[in-house]
């Protein structure tokens, strides 16, 4: 019986406690749930932080999901988007000596630019869409990236 | 009132009226014990392992319905303890455990006897926490008993390092909670609770389908009154034993993999399933595709997790059992029980196709008769605790429960080394009935060190081990599905079970006719003493009827019939 798996974000807030990261983590590793990124920080003026949570499965097991997390005591709410803003930012770097103009424009084209210059590299940084980073970071290739770090998706519901 | 963590402990125990705590002393949790030696609030009773201390808190929680109170120390009486802490979580059990830590300071530097307790216990409780600063305590007991014993019931953990055991700060439990991330819904909701009333008043074959979480509601006297009302046949899951009693006409029996022919039919043929404080474990449901495949499904629950995750429901209703039952009972009139005349038929009918019996032999002892003779003698003056195996599926189909918390077994997580302990803390919280643990030959050997503690506190545990040299649930599994290899489940070198009670200064009977089984059990109950009563059975019986892993529930192997005398 395969069901079909569907990419979802999941909002959570949580009490902003001593291992709560792990109770979140600890569900989805012992319950066999995926987590495709996660990011997480707390929300300014409150007691609570923000998870956002990237994960794919049937729409049952995202019911299981939402309603396991919400089981935790340290979890007010939980979020299952389905009309939402999504952003994640990536950095990469790259050697000096590759073409900057280059760089620079398709940088413009996913709302970002080059951060930083060094001796030898420079970081270029974008912000966009989880699926655009994805075809950003495909045709930087030619320019010989050094490291790349994504952040994980963020959301809001519109 | 300024006094220190292990006293403020001490006092909150005492505030939320626990008057028994199981325990085993030790290097971090000795400032509590220390405070214990000076109180007489509450009994104290020292098991003799620490996964013992758990499951008698578990034991005298299901009795009670109290919230069960462990205590322990540090590493290696917390790891002990875990098996307990994962029974309690599969069945609901409410349930706090404290446990001492090392100090502060050494806590992540690998000092002796440290393990990070909450990280361990956290898949296996409802909640838990570490307590850094006494001056949180008491709102974190306050939590815990709270936690513990709302909502879903569970184990809660409370882990306290030895210096935080010693601060002095002030205390004060009359504080108010203020826990708005946690806030179980307990009112059903009125238009679901009418419809689900209305389809079971259209429905033609509609069945009840009772399970632990009415005792945890204790809701049990309740359900009695609406199966009544309304004529609609029940069966029970193995933790909802005793909901009905036996001697009720419309309760047709327990299902799933050792389910009566006739409760597993009737699941199978049903047009509505009316499930109430249930979870739609694998060993109920048996193949899910198939599993009451022509019906809806009514699923009242505390737990909204517990709706549609396994089968979709489509009459949930959110809710303490205790209260929707009562909503249900007021629309009760919508329903005619004459209506489900024939479909009763066709259950009876079942049970008369194929009657949950077993075969007598003038050789040997059947084990299912030992079950049924107990209930004979004893009935409902006893509280009937297990191990895990064989013996639990007889003494579960062959019982004759005639209350709600008279049954006390290990469901979820089918702890072998359960029932001893259980038996302990049964007899504790209920110390007017005879406490009677139906074990085996491998399970007994788990947790035979608590007849030193049964002993001790003279608590007169009666241990039926139902002996069959085997590791008989492991072996029936060979037998039927790995070609009769019997690996490693053959018990014969076994202790002498008498000397072995007689020598902690219990009693022991070793019997191998019915007569000398009467004879023991009533000398048992009249000495009123711990006992372990050895019972040589048949050794290669099989808990019949049986529904192989995976298969469907209508497609049950089932006892073969003889020709009868």
């Amino acid at each position: 019986m395969t069901e079909n798996s569907e990419r979802r974000v999941i909002s959570v807030i949580v009490v902003n406690e001593a291992s709560v990261l792990s109770r979140i983590t600890n569900l989805f590793s012992g319950r066999g749930y995926n987590i495709t990124s996660l990011t997480v920080a707390p929300i300014p003026d409150s007691k609570y932080s923000r998870l956002t949570i990237v994960t794919s499965g049937s729409v049952r097991v995202i019911e299981q999901i939402t309603k396991q997390l919400h089981k935790l005591i340290p979890v007010l709410r939980v979020y299952e988007h389905a009309d939402l803003v999504e952003k994640e930012m990536a950095m990469v770097k790259f050697p000096i000596t590759e073409n900057l103009s280059d760089i620079n424009t398709l940088c413009e084209a996913y709302n970002g630019k080059i951060v930083n210059v060094g001796e030898n590299v420079v970081i270029a940084m974008v912000t966009d869409e989880p699926r655009r980073v994805d075809h950003f970071l495909g045709a930087i290739k030619r320019y010989n990236p050094k490291e790349i770090v994504r952040s994980g998706a963020v959301a809001l519901e519109r | 009132m300024q006094i220190s963590g292990a006293q403020m402990v001490i006092e909150a125990l005492i505030a939320e009226g626990v008057n028994t705590v199981f325990g085993y002393p030790g290097g971090a949790i000795m400032n509590v014990y220390d405070e214990i030696y000076k109180q007489n609030g509450f009994q104290h009773i020292l098991n003799r392992h620490e996964q013992a201390s758990v499951h008698a808190a578990e034991g005298y929680a299901k009795a009670s319905g109290k919230v069960g109170v462990a205590l322990i120390t540090s590493g290696p009486g917390f790891t002990n303890a875990v098996t307990g802490l994962a029974d309690a979580y599969m069945d609901s059990v409410p349930m706090v455990v404290i446990s001492g830590q090392v100090p502060m300071s050494l806590i992540g530097t690998d000092g002796f006897q440290e393990i990070d307790a909450i990280g361990i216990s956290r898949p296996c409780t409802k909640h838990n926490y570490l307590v850094t600063d006494a001056k949180d305590l008491p709102r974190v007991l306050k939590e815990a008993f709270y936690i513990a014993r709302s909502g879903r019931p569970g184990p809660v953990h409370v882990d306290i390092p030895k210096d935080v055991t010693a601060q002095i700060e002030e205390f004060n439990y009359d504080i108010e909670l203020e826990l708005e991330t946690y806030k179980p819904n307990v009112k059903g909701n009125p238009r679901q609770i009418k419809k689900a009333m209305d389809a079971i008043a259209k429905a033609k074959r509609p069945l009840f389908y009772l399970g632990g979480g009415i005792i945890n509601a204790n809701a049990g006297y309740e359900v009695r009154d609406l199966v009544q009302k309304t004529g609609i046949p029940a069966v029970e899951t193995l933790m909802a034993r005793g909901v009905l009693s036996y001697d009720d006409p419309l309760l047709v029996g327990m299902l799933g993999m050792h389910g009566s022919y006739s409760s597993n039919m009737a699941m199978s043929e049903t047009d509505l399933v009316i499930g109430l404080g249930v979870r739609f474990d694998d060993r109920v449901t048996g193949k899910l595709s198939e599993f009451a495949k022509n019906a809806d499904v009514i699923h009242v629950d505390i737990d909204p997790a517990s709706i549609s995750k396994l089968v979709s429901v489509d009459y949930p209703i959110v809710g303490d059992v205790k209260n929707v039952v009562k909503d249900m009972l007021e629309q009760v009139s919508k329903v005619k029980s004459e209506k489900y005349e024939s479909w009763r038929e066709t259950i009876n009918e079942f049970a008369q196709l194929h009657p949950l019996t077993f075969h007598e032999d003038s050789q040997r002892i059947k084990p299912q008769w030992v079950v049924q003779r107990v209930g004979e003698l004893l009935g409902d003056s006893a509280n009937i605790s297990t191990d895990v195996g064989q013996h639990q599926m007889w003494a579960a189909q062959f019982y004759p429960f005639s209350r709600p918390n008279q049954w006390i077994t290990s469901g979820g997580l089918g702890t072998m080394g359960f029932g001893f302990p259980a038996a302990i803390g049964v007899k504790a919280a209920s110390p007017e009935k005879t406490s009677i643990n139906f074990t085996g030959d491998g399970s007994i050997l788990m947790n035979c060190q608590e007849l030193m503690t049964a002993v001790e506190k003279k608590i007169p545990v009666i241990n039926i081990i139902l002996n069959n040299n085997f590791l008989g649930m492991v072996r029936q599994w060979q037998t039927l599905f790995y070609d009769k290899r019997h690996s490693e489940t053959d018990l014969s070198v076994q202790p002498d079970f008498v000397k072995l009670s007689e020598a902690f200064g219990g009693i022991g009977y070793r019997v191998t006719t019915k007569e000398e089984f009467d004879a023991a059990l009533k000398d048992a109950v009249a000495k009123n003493v711990v006992a372990f009563i050895e019972v040589i059975v048949e050794r290669f019986e099989n808990v019949m009827p049986m529904v192989p892993s995976g298969g469907s529930l209508f497609n049950m192997m089932l006892l073969e019939k003889k020709e009868t005398k």
